[in-house]
């Protein structure tokens, strides 16, 4: 495993986006300027209020939004709204296609790459294993549930195998207990794959239990106020959440996060 | 058997028995219309003598060529006008008032332009379903989850593949909805123009009994065409119950 390697895996320098106002209008900075390293293998969560450009962070990353100034370097290429080779999404929509079956949504990345069937189905399969799907293989995505929709997207993303895994809410629309739950896979995933994960959040517990550094972003345009580090090992699991430590970056992040939200808000004035 | 289809087979059979009742106490004579039970009896007396062989079998390759047209011509027109912004807004307007266009006034100039054959129907029959095909794959590739979209540029798919293998299959209730449309406008697009005039064709054997009185022909016919287009539009409510079904939309 590749984790606690400090080789950078991921580097941005001084990346800001602005949207263009189609019409004249006022330009809309969302983000930035951001720096940041992300090390190769490392669990890399980000929180900030809403409306900060956490998504478009995410989007710059996987090369699906070009930047407007500043540069994004993945394995020593510039990403510069091209996808590039390595990088695997998961949204925080249900991005299943529903008219296909749960193997063939799982396959589907595979197929567009060309992979060949037997190697596909061989991954589709430990993918399926892997992710406590193995029944549903032949189900549509509308006879399961939201949690196990999202672990179909999950796998979907893993069967290519990606070196950088970027999570966007992914169990935003899930219950508590299912997040919980889905955190454990996922740290679970992370162990095995090795990969380095970037994960979107506004749960701040949730970033707490899962990530080995977390950025906290300010209100609109998103900047990282700081970086926490947690601490924790990498087999850490969600009983983590019942110790002193959890409720101490929770608090820090939390101390960060209260002015931000209420600027978000609008709401400075109630300080 | 399901109750709700139970129940439809005994709105059906009340009407035509109410129909049927009126018809032999008098209240209807049987100069303006036969007893649906003569209807039916003429219908299987003229399928089983062949006699219209030729006209159904005109009437449904022009219907199954216009609806191909429309579908195909339409599927592909609105993908292309999706991904042009420019072309859409400047064609909304037309789409919006196309219905209010009687399509059937140029029958007699695609007579002059392309004689008396099966062309003018095919295009008569094809120009009414075509913008139903548009408007409606239009109406679905517009509501293709974003997220979707997002997916397909993570694996790196072109407009072509994104088109066939994303938008297209996401909008298929709402393109199913355009096809229902290019079904129903292609049979009256063709048997519509047959009746104007034509030489053959359901349409031209209605017009032709119509005009001789002769009935024992004429309402056979038209209980075919409902007959033909029922079996068509179930068929088509079958697939799409079962592509909803899979969606979880029903």
């Amino acid at each position: 495993m590749p984790h606690d390697t400090n080789k950078v895996h991921v580097s941005l320098r001084h990346v800001t986006k602005t949207f263009r106002r189609a019409g004249g209008g006022q330009d809309v900075h969302a983000l930035g300027p951001i720096d940041l390293d992300l090390k190769r293998g490392e669990f890399f969560a980000v929180v900030g209020p809403s409306g900060c450009g956490k998504s478009t962070l995410l989007e710059v990353l996987a090369g699906l939004t070009p930047v407007t100034d500043g540069t994004v370097v993945f394995e020593d290429q510039p990403i510069h709204g091209n996808v590039p080779d390595g990088v695997g999404v998961v949204f925080q929509e249900d991005a299943c296609f529903p008219w296909m079956t749960v193997s063939d949504n799982i396959a589907f990345g595979l197929r567009q790459a060309g992979i060949p069937a037997a190697e596909t189905a061989r991954r589709v399969a430990a993918a399926l294993e892997l992710m406590g799907l193995g029944q549903f293989a032949r189900s549509h995505p509308a006879q399961l549930s939201g949690g196990m929709r999202q672990r179909v997207c999950i796998a979907r993303t893993l069967v290519l195998q990606p070196r950088l895994i970027l999570l966007d809410e992914p169990f935003g629309a899930l219950d508590q207990q299912t997040r919980l739950l889905m955190g454990e896979e996922v740290l679970r995933l992370w162990r095995e794959t090795g990969a380095t994960i970037f994960l979107i959040t506004h749960a701040l517990d949730e970033a707490a239990m899962l990530a080995d550094r977390i950025g906290v972003m300010s209100a609109r345009p998103g900047r990282l106020l700081e970086i926490v580090e947690t601490g924790w090992a990498p087999d850490r699991d969600s009983t983590i959440v019942e110790t002193p430590e959890f409720g101490q970056v929770t608090a820090r992040l939390w101390q960060w996060l209260r002015v931000e939200s209420m600027k978000s808000v609008g709401r400075m004035d109630r300080r | 058997m399901k109750p709700i289809f139970l129940l439809r087979l005994l709105v059906i059979a009340g009407f035509i028995g109410f129909v049927e009742a009126l018809c032999r106490i008098g209240i209807i004579d049987n100069f303006t219309m036969p007893p649906p039970s003569r209807i039916a009896a003429d219908l299987a007396r003229a399928l089983a003598s062949g006699k219209f062989n030729g006209p159904i079998r005109a009437t449904l390759l022009n219907a199954a060529l216009a609806f191909c047209l429309a579908v195909t011509v339409g599927i592909t027109a609105a993908v292309v006008i999706h991904r042009l912004a420019a072309l859409r807004t400047s064609l909304d307007p037309f789409f919006a008032t196309y219905y209010a266009v009687p399509v059937l006034a140029f029958y007699p100039l695609l007579i002059i332009l392309f004689g008396l054959g099966s062309a003018p129907k095919v295009i008569i029959a094809f120009m009414l379903g075509v913008v139903a095909v548009i408007v409606n794959t239009l109406n679905g590739l517009d509501r293709v989850p974003r997220v979707l979209l997002k997916s397909a540029r993570m694996a790196r798919m072109g407009w072509f593949a994104t088109a066939t293998q994303i938008t297209l299959p996401s909008a298929a209730p709402f393109v199913l909805t355009g096809v229902k449309f290019a079904v129903a406008y292609a049979l009256i697009g063709i048997i519509g123009s047959e009746f104007i005039m034509s030489t053959d064709g359901i349409g031209f054997e209605i017009a032709f009994a119509y005009n001789n009185f002769d009935n024992a022909t004429m309402y056979p016919l038209i209980v075919l065409v409902m007959i033909i287009s029922i079996i068509v539009n179930m068929l088509l409510s079958i697939w799409e119950k079962q592509l909803l079904e899979r969606r979880g939309l029903r």
